[in-house]
């Protein structure tokens, strides 16, 4: 479990002068459920291309299990990809579709047939194989891309958005049926998404890539709850950001007062964290409505918005700024009404102190 | 979906409804003048008798294909055997225009590769640049590449000049010049499908392959040749069809070795010489061969189309 499957070191990737990605580094372990996550545009396809050997490389290294393959070409990589628009062959049904890999890896014809019998079996896909792509939903198509990029027992394989085609219900069964796969094959997956949900409800560890570098890695958890700077605690669910000064920082904690009052307390850290000026997080759901004369913070409601099973509500600091805060929607909470004045309080150990 | 084209089609249908007929008349009527009028003209007057200094009488005759299978002796009397200089003849037009066909495919295909795969605005100036010779007529080509090729041409001087040869080739009526003519007047027809098709070729394809431990052979076989096969195969057609009936290239580049159908058929209709129903004749006999090659072709299609 241990064992490194992709090793990407301080690699950058370049076009023309336009930079890509800059000084990755990724461990992805082997066995290992890893997604990539990010906004459109910041460079997670640009990442999968350069494992898969689309892409060359223009600093840094790519190891896979502990060999270079910077200087390898595609069908030379012992990697499989899941493209994001299938990319069947059209003039091949499913069957020839996914035994193309094992045929051009020169295994025998009767073990050839019997994987692919196993991988459409994995896939329930038995009943389609003769028919052409074109002849098949979406969500089928899907299914026989994944086939084919398994049937070769990649040690890698690679998935680039391959649910973002499908309707909403589709994708979560797909979701599961991929995680059962991922399970029962033992291949490590390298998922590509930007839908957050999905990255959290699936991975092992997710990294979160803006602007062409890596923000953070960890579980959906370490994530979620200890965000290292503004763009992963604002990209991975809703959080609010506040100003405050920080006086000393140590052993993870940090002591903050918060705008307008006098208030010290200590909360967790983020490890760039400096004494001086820094942003406090704190997710919407942690905020408690209080009196006003017993809040950390004081403000006036000016939105709530309903969102069935809770409310979201926004408060407005003295300073200006809004903070919103999520309730549940249930007949014991108490629904400010707009104008009312509140005040706002937070178990500090649920805040976070980020990198400024 | 299929069900809502259906429905639509079935509305338009009725909006015209009783018009359909009429709706078709100008279709017909072109085909009819153009297509079914002057070949059903040449399928009548091959089985007409010959009028000496050409033209017909109007009286039927197997004469005209019978010449073509049989030799009946000079008086006509003698016991027929099989007559070889006329299929013959086809052979060598076959064969001269498969291998014309041959090279237009062997240079069309990369280069409508290339050009499918340029980018921007190059894309059109190198379709533009592979039509411009076309916009002359075809004659004047074909003379300007005579003058070319001959023994003290441009080439020639060119070659010894450099002094890769010591003594002018001798391309001129060769069947190689031939070879060269019709592969020269006909390319653009190789390269214009096929371009199209790679033009529509999804590139991502090959990254599968690739991806799927193919060799830059095997993508090209496996993957990309069946993928592009629609234009392959129409370019074929279009530069095979009209080499097998062309005369300018044989007679003007080939001389009377390199005699094709084309230049038999002409020279039944013009001159002294004439026998309109024998070239009616020989026009039919091409024209059959041509259909079966057809017909073999679509129902090959159909076949994978089915699959
Ligand atoms: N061949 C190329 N030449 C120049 N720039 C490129 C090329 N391919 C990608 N880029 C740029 O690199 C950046 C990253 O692109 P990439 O396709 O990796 O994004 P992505 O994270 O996969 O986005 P999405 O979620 O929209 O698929 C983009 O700004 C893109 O414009
Ligand atoms: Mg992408």
């Amino acid at each position: 479990m241990s064992e490194i499957a992709v090793d990407i070191l301080n690699m950058t990737k370049r076009y023309g002068s336009f930079v890509a990605l800059r000084d990755v580094c990724l461990s992805i372990k082997d066995n290992e459920f890893f997604t990539l996550l990010g906004p459109s545009g910041c460079g997670k396809t640009t990442l999968l291309r350069t494992i898969a050997g689309f892409e060359a490389i223009s600093e840094g290294a790519i190891k896979l299990y502990g060999e270079d393959i910077a200087d390898l070409p595609p069908n030379k990589r012992p990697v499989n990809t899941v493209f994001q628009q299938y990319a069947l062959f059209p003039h091949m049904n499913v069957r020839a579709n996914v035994i193309f890999g094992l045929q051009r890896l020169g295994q025998d014809e009767t073990t050839a047939r019997a994987r692919v019998d196993e991988v459409l079996d994995m896939v329930q896909l038995m009943e389609f194989a003769d028919r052409l792509p074109a002849q098949l939903s979406g969500g089928q198509q899907q299914r026989v891309a994944l086939a084919r990029a398994l049937a070769p027992k990649p040690k890698v394989l690679l998935l680039d958005e391959p649910l973002s085609a499908l309707d909403l219900k589709l994708r979560q069964s797909v979701r599961q049926e991929l995680q059962q796969i991922q399970q029962t094959t033992g291949i490590t997956f390298v998922f590509v998404t930007h839908d957050q949900e999905e990255a959290l409800t699936m991975s092992d560890r997710i990294a979160v890539i803006a602007d062409g570098q890596v923000q953070q890695v960890g579980s959906a958890r370490d994530i979620y709850e200890a965000p290292q700077n503004r763009f992963v605690a604002d990209f991975i669910g809703e959080t609010n950001l506040i100003d405050v000064a920080v006086s000393s920082v140590s052993g993870g904690y940090a002591t903050c007062v918060l705008p307008g009052g006098d208030v010290q307390f200590t909360c967790p850290a983020a490890a760039g964290a400096v004494v001086g000026h820094g942003h406090l997080s704190v997710r919407p759901e942690r905020v408690s409505l209080v009196k006003p004369q017993d809040g950390l913070l004081r403000g006036v409601t000016t939105r709530q918005v309903y969102l069935g099973t809770d409310m979201s509500v926004d408060v407005r600091l003295e300073g200006g700024k809004i903070i919103t805060l999520r309730l549940q929607n249930s007949e014991e909470t108490h629904i400010p009404e707009i104008g009312d004045p509140v005040g706002l309080n937070f178990e500090t150990g649920t805040a976070r102190l980020l990198e400024d | 979906m299929a069900a809502q084209i259906a429905k639509k089609s079935t509305s338009n249908t009725s909006t015209y409804a009783g018009l359909g007929v009429f709706l078709m008349l100008p279709s017909w009527a072109v085909i009819g003048f153009f297509l079914v009028l002057p070949v059903g003209m040449m399928l009548i007057y091959s089985f007409l008798t010959k009028e000496f200094r050409g033209g017909v009488i109007w009286e039927f005759s197997l004469n005209a294909y019978d010449q073509f299978f049989f030799d009946r002796g000079l008086f006509g009397d003698a016991p027929p055997v099989i007559e070889w200089t006329y299929i013959n003849i086809f052979w060598r037009s076959i064969w001269q225009a498969g291998v014309a066909t041959f090279f237009s495919l062997l240079i069309g295909f990369p280069t409508a590769w290339f050009i499918a795969t340029r980018t921007g605005p190059n894309k059109s100036v190198w379709l533009f640049l592979i039509t411009i010779p076309y916009w002359v007529n075809l004659l004047i080509r074909t003379i300007s590449m005579k003058f070319l090729i001959r023994d003290t041409g441009p080439l020639n001087e060119w070659l010894l000049s450099l002094g890769v040869i010591s003594e002018p080739i001798h391309i001129i009526n060769t069947s190689f010049a031939v070879q060269l003519g019709l592969f020269y007047s006909y390319l653009p027809f190789m390269v214009l499908p096929i371009y199209a098709s790679v033009e529509r070729y999804n590139f991502a394809y090959s990254e599968v392959a690739a991806d799927l431990y193919a060799s830059r052979r095997a993508t090209l076989t496996k993957i990309i040749i069946p993928i592009v096969k629609p234009g392959i195969i129409a370019g074929c057609i279009l530069v095979f069809v009209p080499s097998l009936g062309a005369f300018l290239a044989p007679d003007l580049l080939g001389g009377a070795k390199n005699f094709m159908i084309g230049s038999l058929i002409e020279e039944q209709f013009k001159g002294n010489a004439g026998n309109w129903p024998f070239g009616a004749a020989v026009s039919m006999i091409l024209l059959s061969m041509v259909l079966v090659v057809l017909t073999f072709y679509a129902r090959q299609q159909a076949k994978e189309g089915a699959r």
